[in-house]
């Protein structure tokens, strides 16, 4: 994303927050969820409706696992997973006596939130400008603005995005803007009892990850690695970046995930190219004729 | 008409004229995002509290603005909980501010069919007069020869999430008031633990706590589902794991926990003394031990009298009444000396042997040390007793007992042996898992003695961490609204002939150790409570204590309601119908009342039983057809009071109050202390001797703000004590048994030292080392790690730098370190007690178990525990599985109820047995708390676990066709129940002696009422209780399953019954001793 040309400063390449006007920024701050140490208590769950405000959103039995909540949505901005496999982790000695069975098992947890992309496809689309770049590189909705359109819902490559049913708008993770300003931590990073949800800012977040993938992966944990924090990756990285123990396909996550205007540039040069090429067709066919 | 923005604002032109070109950022913020403010930086105060969930005691912040709570969430300064919360923790808000919590005072007259509003002041008059009735009429003076003094007419129970100082008034206004039966969620919480490590070290408390746990080699959580009960204090599990330490999982349910273990053991449910007892077994017969420690720090070395009878292959000790169901423990006792216990069954040798226990004049010397053979090769020494009582205990029998391979479990001692001794610990890390058992207190009694045997006690890293359940549990335990003790763990007098002050003490009290000066807290204690009217003359009043005449358990209370002697009952935030076993007894209990008082935040079952519960749908029972009158009061919330909570590691914190409780919603503080002037009101003038205790209670309390609330503020200050001037004492050998002091709980002396509210402390812990003790203060005396002098061999140095913790500093002449040292300052190692010394004066300066008479940690209990000296495997009272290693199937010496809605399940193998082939183990989710008063009625804690549900292997789901998702059917002979059915792999059937064993998880939250609703699963429990600690065994049960909902109305107690009956279940079964 090296350069800087007109559709790549509409796709907001490079800082972010600058490129969306904000000068003089604060260092661009996320969170790192090290899902390896996630007790799958749903404490981020809570702490982000409490600040927020967002409603429960229905007693919902699934029998899925420990999952109830089932996806992010308008109403659900943090969401833990839960997965059961009959898969090793690491050193880890379930010790089942199953017949039949070499006994191992695992049971991964983790809590999924909004990606805060690098190459935010949800506020390329935003039509109303309710969704914009904050001056700490977060995406953040206004509630005040949105007009419940819907455009950016399937614009966002992870399904993050939904409208809240009895509301038309769509909400979702605001990674706390108002505590940002006050120099507070988002709800959730504060309440995780492990700090497998980390804050602060996404180059030490980064750091930090890469040390640690390495120290599990010393440990044995060999499916250890990190997601969402590559600034090549098809996003241009994510604010809010994980560390999962297998593919990311296992929690829900698509692998590669691509910021959905991606191509619009390349679409509307085609445009361009194809229209200018009708033109001089039609000019060409209307010059030439009548002879 | 809104104000129109100007030109400036418009974003369209903020786009052209500054650097955001295409209105992503900057351009794009309204107005309103531009001034958004936090709520927490705009609030006009913040406010210090606690969390009012579990018992790790989070520390909080509330922030208020204009009069209401705005937000409550973690406070960053705190040692322990570093300002995170769980999802509970975390729900706060929701649960103190929420529209689900009542308002208002509610009435439901004899034989009516709703509830009516009544005013608050009418209520509590109501309540007034009917306890001063019913304590006319249930009054009796004494029985059977020896004088009670009391009244059986009223009982009490709750609160482990009440304040101290709630809980000390309850305590202090109705044992003057005669009323013995008063309990709360202690008892059937972690009074085996009480038991268990009171009698193996001296205070039955946890002896470290969470944050100690980062420095463990070696963790093992065991009865303990950590990570969902205890989520902030996990936190410590995973520093530990990062700094390299082993945890294993111990369990018979894979939880969130056991996911982030290295090692998870399934073990068969009520089977852990079998595998404790195992490894005990592998180190003694390996002689793995740290011997330096055991023969220096335990009573390894001591004599046990020849008259001790081993349990042996039968399963039974010396000295049992078979007529009684209970033992006499006089033949346990040491050879040539007797000692009494720092905790568990005290007071009783009278009762049990008909004789008074010698007084230290009659040959016992308590100073002339019990004998000993250093060399532990006398046949009667402990080590030789204790080796050959767990011989049996082998690999092999594990393997057949528990389900658990050889292989498997040699890896454990391995891992055991390696991570103790000199330079590396282990920490246990227990919950309810292990005491709810018919032989719970011994699961902790064989947990204290590997821990002494491997030398883990008193040391960083090592210890038995006590997981406790309830914001102030502790609290409640400490000063205890329970029937059996007194403040600071006195015992309570029992009904003796020619009871006085002096052969209760004489009885009670160890001769050695810091017990030894129990007449100093006993008469504080009494001052305290009859001020002017206690002096020498009249034994400061003592003759005013009521006395017991056996168990007054919960379930003994239950019993009596159901035999009709019981009246008036309160309930002061405790749900039963829910909480505790057989919820249909304790339903039926209190429709034999005559009045119930419910202090609640929203209707629990408890509350509307009469209305709607199960007895009611199945038309056994007619709402107007019951006598029972109802008062519900809306309890006040832990941020409209201000008070102190006592956290799981002893730690007691001050909560300050942040607003007004609104409309009739008023502090448990409030209540007692209200109804209490209003029963001295009424008895005032009388000139019946019955009523002096409560005429000359010490009953004024200053009270402020629009409703009189009393100031908890001086009722902890009587808590922690005062001397005749007024002054606050610092600590607790200031106390005197001549009436100069005045103290409400001897253990909490101090918590007022210096003038100073120790508890309101809050140095961050950026300022102070890891012990943390400059936040808040913790008993006794701010020790944190208890029993510390063991961290230091007998010449006080260090057993190695790497686990230094204290030690003796030769040049200032005083025991120094990281921790407050529990031993006296200036005691030197080198210390021998001289000929005749008692009390702290017998301790010697080797002696690291300060409350034991003889300084040791006990491995063999020679008193304190009802059945028996030493852990021994038996079957729990239902079990699928016939008892390997002894004969006796079941505790001999457990306490059963007969009663046709509480049958027993046959023997296994026997008739019948087939009948109920499932195990089940209950636990607790993260999500929920408890009874699920605190977590049914919050939506953002109900819609992460909606619904009660069982949890099953795919093994058992086809065995049984059930579906994964569907419904499920439980039935005991107790009651059926239905839930939603999980499948999945974390339940696995186990080999156990050669044959498949199927166990079911049961959460056990649910209760019809709420917003999250579901049968409850004590439904199916009965009770069967511990004999020392009277906890009943809800960990481990059988039941059969069957796909489908249960019937309704009559036809649920009809399957029931069906069941019973091809059982063949008889008011016998199950019953043999």
């Amino acid at each position: 994303m090296s350069d800087e040309s007109p559709i790549d400063v509409f796709l907001g390449g490079g800082d972010p927050a600058a490129s969306a006007g904000h000068e003089q920024h604060p260092p661009r701050l996320g969170f790192f969820t090290d899902t390896s140490i996630c007790i799958g208590c749903k404490a981020c769950e809570v702490a982000c409706k409490e600040w927020n405000g967002v409603p429960e959103d229905g007693l919902n039995w699934t029998g899925f696992s420990h999952d109830n909540s089932e996806r992010l949505s308008g109403d659900t901005w943090r969401h833990v997973a839960f997965i059961e496999q009959r898969a090793p982790l690491g050193g880890h000695q379930p010790n089942f006596q199953r017949d039949g069975d070499d006994g191992d098992f695992r049971w991964l947890m983790a809590s999924d939130v909004c990606k805060h992309c690098t190459h935010a496809a949800c506020l390329d689309v935003c039509p109303t400008g309710a969704i914009f770049r904050s001056e700490f590189g977060t995406v953040v909705i206004q509630a005040d603005v949105c007009n419940g359109c819907g455009y950016c819902v399937p614009a966002c490559p992870y399904g993050v995005l939904d409208r809240r049913p009895d509301d038309g708008r769509v909400f979702k993770c605001t990674l706390c803007y108002d505590r940002l300003e006050v120099g507070q931590e988002p709800a959730c990073a504060k309440a995780c009892p492990t700090d497998s949800i980390q804050f602060g800012e996404l180059d030490t977040l980064r750091a930090r990850a890469g040390e640690r993938v390495q120290e599990l992966q010393e440990a044995g944990v060999v499916q250890a690695r990190l997601y969402g924090h590559d600034p090549d990756d098809g996003v241009g990285g994510d604010g809010a970046f994980f560390l999962l123990l297998d593919e990311p396909e296992v929690y829900g996550l698509p692998p590669d995930p691509v910021v959905t205007t991606r191509d619009l540039g390349r679409m509307w040069r085609q445009v361009g190219i194809a229209a200018g090429a009708l033109l001089a067709a039609g000019v060409a066919a209307s010059l030439g004729g009548d002879r | 008409m809104p104000k129109l923005p100007r030109p400036s604002d418009w974003p369209a032109l903020r786009q052209l004229r500054g650097d955001d070109r295409l209105a992503r950022g900057a351009a794009a913020m309204s107005p309103h995002t531009r001034t958004l403010r936090a709520r927490t930086a705009d609030a006009d105060r913040v406010v210090k509290s606690v969390c009012p969930y579990c018992a790790v005691g989070c520390a909080q912040n509330v922030y208020v603005d204009n009069d209401k709570v705005v937000q409550i969430e973690g406070d960053p300064d705190a040692p322990h909980s570093r300002g995170r919360l769980c999802p509970k923790g975390s729900a706060t808000l929701q649960l103190t501010t929420g529209s689900s919590r009542e308002q208002h005072v509610l009435y439901r007259k004899p034989y009516g069919t709703e509830w009516e509003r009544l005013d608050l002041e009418t209520a509590m008059d109501m309540v007034a007069d009917r306890v001063v009735a019913a304590r006319r009429s249930g009054w009796e003076w004494e029985r059977d020869g020896a004088r009670t003094r009391r009244c059986m007419s009223i009982a009490a129970l709750g609160g482990a999430t009440l304040d101290n100082e709630e809980n000390y008034l309850i305590k202090k206004l109705f044992t003057a008031l005669g009323v013995i039966q008063i309990e709360n969620q202690a008892r059937v919480c972690h009074s085996s633990t009480v038991v268990g490590l009171g009698t193996s070290f001296g205070r039955g408390a946890s002896s470290t706590l969470p944050g100690d746990l980062q420095h463990s080699d070696l963790i093992v959580l065991e009865g303990s589902n950590m990570a969902e009960a205890h989520p902030v204090a996990f936190q410590w599990v995973v520093e530990a794991k990062a700094r390299g330490a082993t945890v294993v999982h111990v369990d018979p349910h894979y939880s969130r926990t056991s996911a982030l273990a290295d090692v998870f053991v399934p073990i068969r449910t009520g089977t852990d003394i079998a595998f404790l007892g195992g490894i005990i077994n592998h180190v003694i017969s390996g002689e793995h031990d740290f011997r330096e420690y055991v023969l220096n720090y335990t009573n390894a070395s001591t004599i046990i009298g020849e008259e001790f009878g081993e349990a042996g292959v039968d399963g039974l000790f010396s000295g049992f009444d078979a007529e009684t169901g209970a033992y006499d423990p006089a033949s346990w006792q040491y050879e040539g000396a007797f000692v009494a216990a720092a905790s568990g069954q005290r007071d009783q040798e009278g009762e049990l042997s008909g004789r008074v226990p010698p007084l230290a004049d009659d040959g016992h010397d308590p100073s002339r040390p019990p004998r000993l053979d250093p060399t532990l090769q006398h046949p009667r020494c402990v080590w030789q007793i204790l080796k050959r009582h767990y011989s049996s205990y082998t690999p092999e029998m594990v393997e057949r007992v528990c389900g658990i391979p050889q292989d498997l479990f040699a890896t454990i001692c391995d891992l055991f042996v390696a991570n103790s001794g000199r330079e590396r610990t282990t920490s246990f890390v227990h919950g309810v898992g292990w005491t709810q058992h018919t032989i719970g207190s011994q699961y902790i009694r064989c947990a204290s003695i590997l821990q002494l045997l491997l030398g883990n006690m008193g040391r960083p890293g090592g210890g038995v961490m006590a997981m406790r359940g309830h914001a102030s549990i502790q609290g409640s335990s400490d000063i205890p609204t329970l029937f059996d003790t007194l403040p600071g763990y006195i015992p309570m007098p029992h009904a003796h002939a020619h009871q006085d002050l002096e052969a209760f003490l004489a009885g009670d009290a160890p001769k050695g150790g810091f017990w030894g000066n129990m007449r100093d807290y006993m008469v504080s204690l009494l001052k305290a409570w009859w001020g002017a009217a206690a002096v020498a003359d009249n034994e400061f009043c003592f003759d005013y204590l009521p006395r017991l005449t056996g168990n007054h358990s919960t379930y003994d209370t239950v019993m009596a309601q159901i035999a009709g002697t019981v009246e008036g009952y309160f309930l002061f935030g405790q749900n039963p119908a829910v909480g505790s076993a057989n919820s249909r007894m304790q339903r039926l209990g209190m429709s034999k009342l005559d009045w119930l008082v419910v202090r609640d935040f929203s209707l629990i079952e408890s509350a509307t039983w009469w209305q709607d519960g199960p007895e009611i749908e199945s038309g056994e029972m007619r709402t107007d057809e019951l006598k029972t009158e109802v008062f519900f009061f809306p309890a006040a919330a832990h941020t409209e009071k201000g008070g102190t909570f006592t956290n799981t590691q002893r730690m007691v914190q001050w909560h300050h109050k942040a607003v007004e409780p609104a409309a009739d919603q008023r502090s448990d503080l409030w209540f007692t202390y209200h109804l209490g002037r209003r029963i001295r009101e009424r008895l005032q003038g009388s000139s019946d001797e019955a009523d002096r205790p409560v005429l000359d209670l010490t009953w004024h309390y200053p009270t402020e703000g629009a409703h009189d609330e009393p100031s908890a503020d001086c009722v902890l200050a009587e808590i922690g004590g005062f001397d005749a001037d007024g002054e606050l004492l610092s600590a607790y050998t200031q106390l005197r048994d001549d009436g100069s002091t005045a103290c409400g709980c001897w253990i909490y002396c101090g918590a007022y030292a210096g003038g100073v509210n120790q508890t309101a402390r809050r140095k961050p812990k950026e300022e102070q080392n890891w012990t943390g003790s400059d936040w808040a203060w913790a008993w006794p005396a701010n020790r944190r790690i208890l029993y510390n002098r063991a961290s230091a061999d007998p010449e006080g140095r260090p057993w190695s730098q790497r686990k230094a913790l204290v030690w003796w500093d030769a040049r200032q002449g005083r025991w120094t370190g990281h921790d407050t040292p529990d031993f006296e300052a200036d005691k030197p190692p080198g210390y021998r007690a001289p000929a005749g010394a008692t009390g702290p004066a017998a301790i010697a300066g080797t002696d690291p178990f300060i409350m034991q008479a003889d300084g040791r940690g006990w491995l063999f209990a020679p008193a304190g525990v009802a059945d028996g000296p030493l852990p021994t495997h038996y079957e729990p009272q239902d079990s699928p599985v016939t008892n390997l290693l002894h004969r006796r199937q079941r505790n001999p010496a457990r306490q059963t109820y007969t009663h046709e809605n509480n049958r027993y399940h046959p023997d296994p193998g026997g008739p019948g047995s087939e009948v109920f082939p499932y195990a089940v183990t209950t636990y607790r989710l993260t999500e929920h708390f408890t009874a699920g008063g605190m977590s049914r009625w919050t939506p953002y804690l109900s819609e992460l676990q909606p619904e009660f549900f069982c949890e099953v292997s795919p093994e058992l789901a086809r065995e049984r066709a059930l579906q994964a998702g569907g419904w499920a059917t439980l039935v005991s002979a107790r009651g059926a129940v239905e839930a939603r059915v999980l499948v999945t792999d974390r339940m696995t059937p186990l080999r156990v002696d050669g044959h498949t064993l199927h166990t079911i998880g049961m959460p056990y939250h649910w209760g019809p009422n709420g917003y999250a609703r579901g049968d409850s699963m004590n439904e199916l429990s009965a009770m069967a209780l511990d004999p020392s600690s009277h906890i009943q065994e809800v960990k481990a049960l059988t039941v059969d399953i069957r796909p489908g909902r249960r019937p309704r109305g009559p036809e649920r107690l009809a399957l029931v019954h069906e069941y019973c009956r091809r059982a063949g279940i008889t008011e016998t079964t199950g019953m043999q001793r």
